[in-house]
């Protein structure tokens, strides 16, 4: 585990070492923003909660988690650190899970530099923060898990453009498996089992689920497992990478 | 200290490595040399686990590269092709960040850093970005990052390449001060190297070792290895060469025009024979104007050459 830590202090001091952490924190902010009070109609609502600023987080984190994620291991293969990076003595799951940590840890930064939107409605009414607090958890949990993804596919080419691409169809489709887009299609020949199962993948419900506040155990469960299994993935498609 | 045991690795239809068996010991200076694309990288990245191969064994220091990857990694030191690193941070916390990944936390970690950046005089430029630093600068970053927990294995591709004679003579010190406690490996495409600071030299092309000796065993298998070479005035030349021919144990003596009105002739020996004592005695007697008279203790490119390319060429014939 000890060797997690400094991957994981090298990788999120890479973030501010260039413009890429203040440009996305930047747009990550103004597009919150835009959509809370433009969009979502946040002031004329009348609403004292957070509710219209949560439901575009999985529509924001659709294609700006894939923009940190698309360099996680296709830059390090593009400048051959990979190959020292793989030849220092640590365990490739640790790598792996330091990298990736690293990233989470980036988003989580700018989704909490968004609380002047959590000072303002406490400012104008009286909101529950108890499930403000969920759905920041929510949140965090599902920016996880398009990082997973997006580390799992930047892991399996070396090409930035095609691992953001990619990365956004993958993501599209777990957020929406929910929708008659997706269900339709299996529908009309799988049993209904297999639909459900589907339709249980979706990004919307466990999102929606958890940011009315109630934290359940299944939904967390998804998640976190979600997440393990993308990064065991990861792990494995580096590992093929070594046979050539 | 390293044992590699019928190592093969092939890309696509391409074998890279086509069956290498070595070991190098403590102490061996060990000069990997072949033309371009002869598996010497792909041979350096097997032995550091960053490629798998396709069958065979290497063991650094008894600990299987495959199968038990960490102890081995932690006793090689790794320059890679290009020496890469990280191009946002500075030296200073690159070499730090290579130590604290390596286990050597608070002052231990600060001394090592210290004790490498000394070795490779990386003083001047310990807080620039790497980015923004000269090819021999990066290079010697790489160097440091690999003698930083002073492994007992050292395995460098091309650590000279881009550094400026300065620089070259002093990663060559640096290696030879270190040999006799390691075991190391150096690819190069600089022959000069392989005499200057190899115990031994060896010969990949198409994946395979063809000639594996000290550099004086290479040299002795030059044309050119103990032939004598004489310069004298142009107008001698012919004379000269036809009384050379007739020494005993000369086989050829070839003819080359200089610019300056000399002529540069190579008497070469007949299988064994020494010739420069014979030489210089023929030269006193008949009162030539010698303007230089010196031995050849043969010519490595040469050698190089005619292994390389001569297998390449009987590859063309076996195929056709």
């Amino acid at each position: 585990m000890s060797a997690v830590w400094p991957i994981f202090r090298r990788e999120f001091a890479a973030y501010f070492a260039t413009p890429l952490a203040y440009v996305f924190i930047v747009i990550f902010l103004f597009a919150m923003g835009a959509f809370t009070f433009y969009i979502g109609h946040f002031y004329e609502n009348g609403v004292a909660d957070l509710s219209v600023f949560f439901a575009y987080h999985p529509w924001l984190y659709l294609f700006l988690v894939p923009a940190i994620s698309m360099r996680l291991w296709a830059e390090e293969r593009r400048t051959g650190t990979m190959e020292l990076l793989l030849t220092l003595p640590v365990p490739l799951w640790a790598t792996v899970l330091g990298k990736y940590l690293a990233a989470w840890a980036f988003t989580a930064v700018a989704l909490a530099l968004t609380f002047p939107i959590w000072l303002t409605v406490n400012y104008l009414g009286h909101p529950d923060n108890g499930v403000i607090l969920a759905s920041y958890l929510g949140s965090l949990l599902m920016a996880g898990s398009y990082l997973a993804i997006g580390a799992c596919v930047s892991a399996a080419t070396d090409n930035q453009v095609i691992a953001f691409v990619v990365s956004v169809v993958v993501c599209f489709l777990f957020t929406v498996s929910g929708a008659p887009l997706v269900l339709d299609v299996f529908r009309a020949w799988t049993p209904l089992i297999l639909v459900n199962a589907v339709s249980s993948f979706s990004f919307l419900t466990h999102f929606t689920a958890i940011s009315t506040g109630v934290i359940d155990l299944r939904d967390l469960i998804f998640f976190v497992s979600l997440i393990a299994l993308f990064l065991t993935a990861n792990v494995v498609l580096v590992d093929l990478k070594k046979t050539g | 200290m390293i044992e590699i045991e019928g190592l093969t690795k092939k890309f696509g239809p391409i074998a890279a490595v086509a069956g290498i068996d070595l070991k190098v010991l403590k102490g061996e200076v060990l000069g990997f040399l072949g033309p371009n694309g002869a598996g010497k990288s792909t041979t350096m990245k097997m032995i550091t686990g960053y490629l798998a191969p396709d069958s065979g064994r290497v063991r650094v220091c008894g600990h299987d590269v495959e199968r038990d990857p960490i102890p081995a990694q932690k006793a090689i030191g790794y320059l890679p092709e290009g020496a890469p690193a990280y191009g946002d941070m500075t030296p200073r916390q690159f070499l730090g960040f290579i130590a604290q990944v390596r286990g050597f936390a608070g002052a231990d970690g600060k001394s090592r850093v210290a004790a490498a950046v000394g070795k490779t005089e990386l003083d001047l430029v310990l807080d620039q970005p790497i980015d923004t630093l000269s090819k021999g600068f990066r290079r010697r970053v790489g160097f440091a990052q690999a003698i930083l927990h002073d492994p007992p294995v050292l395995i460098m591709d091309e650590p000279t390449d881009g550094l400026d004679p300065n620089q070259k003579h002093a990663v060559r010190s640096l290696l030879r001060a270190m040999a006799p406690e390691k075991a190391i490996v150096i690819s190069t495409h600089l022959l000069e190297e392989v005499e200057a600071i190899c115990t031994r030299a060896v010969i990949i092309d198409r994946g395979r070792v063809v000639a594996d000796g000290t550099p004086s065993q290479l040299l002795a298998r030059s044309r050119h290895h103990n032939a004598v070479t004489l310069i004298l005035p142009a107008a001698q030349g012919e004379s000269a060469r036809s009384k050379l021919r007739m020494l005993e144990g000369v086989s050829v003596v070839e003819q080359a025009p200089r610019a300056n009105g000399t002529v540069e002739l190579t008497v070469f020996p007949k299988s064994g024979a020494l010739l420069i004592e014979n030489v210089s005695a023929l030269a006193l007697s008949q009162n030539w104007d010698v303007k230089e008279l010196y031995a050849e203790p043969g010519r490595l490119d040469e050698v190089f050459r005619a292994i390389t390319t001569h297998d390449a060429s009987r590859a063309r014939e076996s195929r056709a």
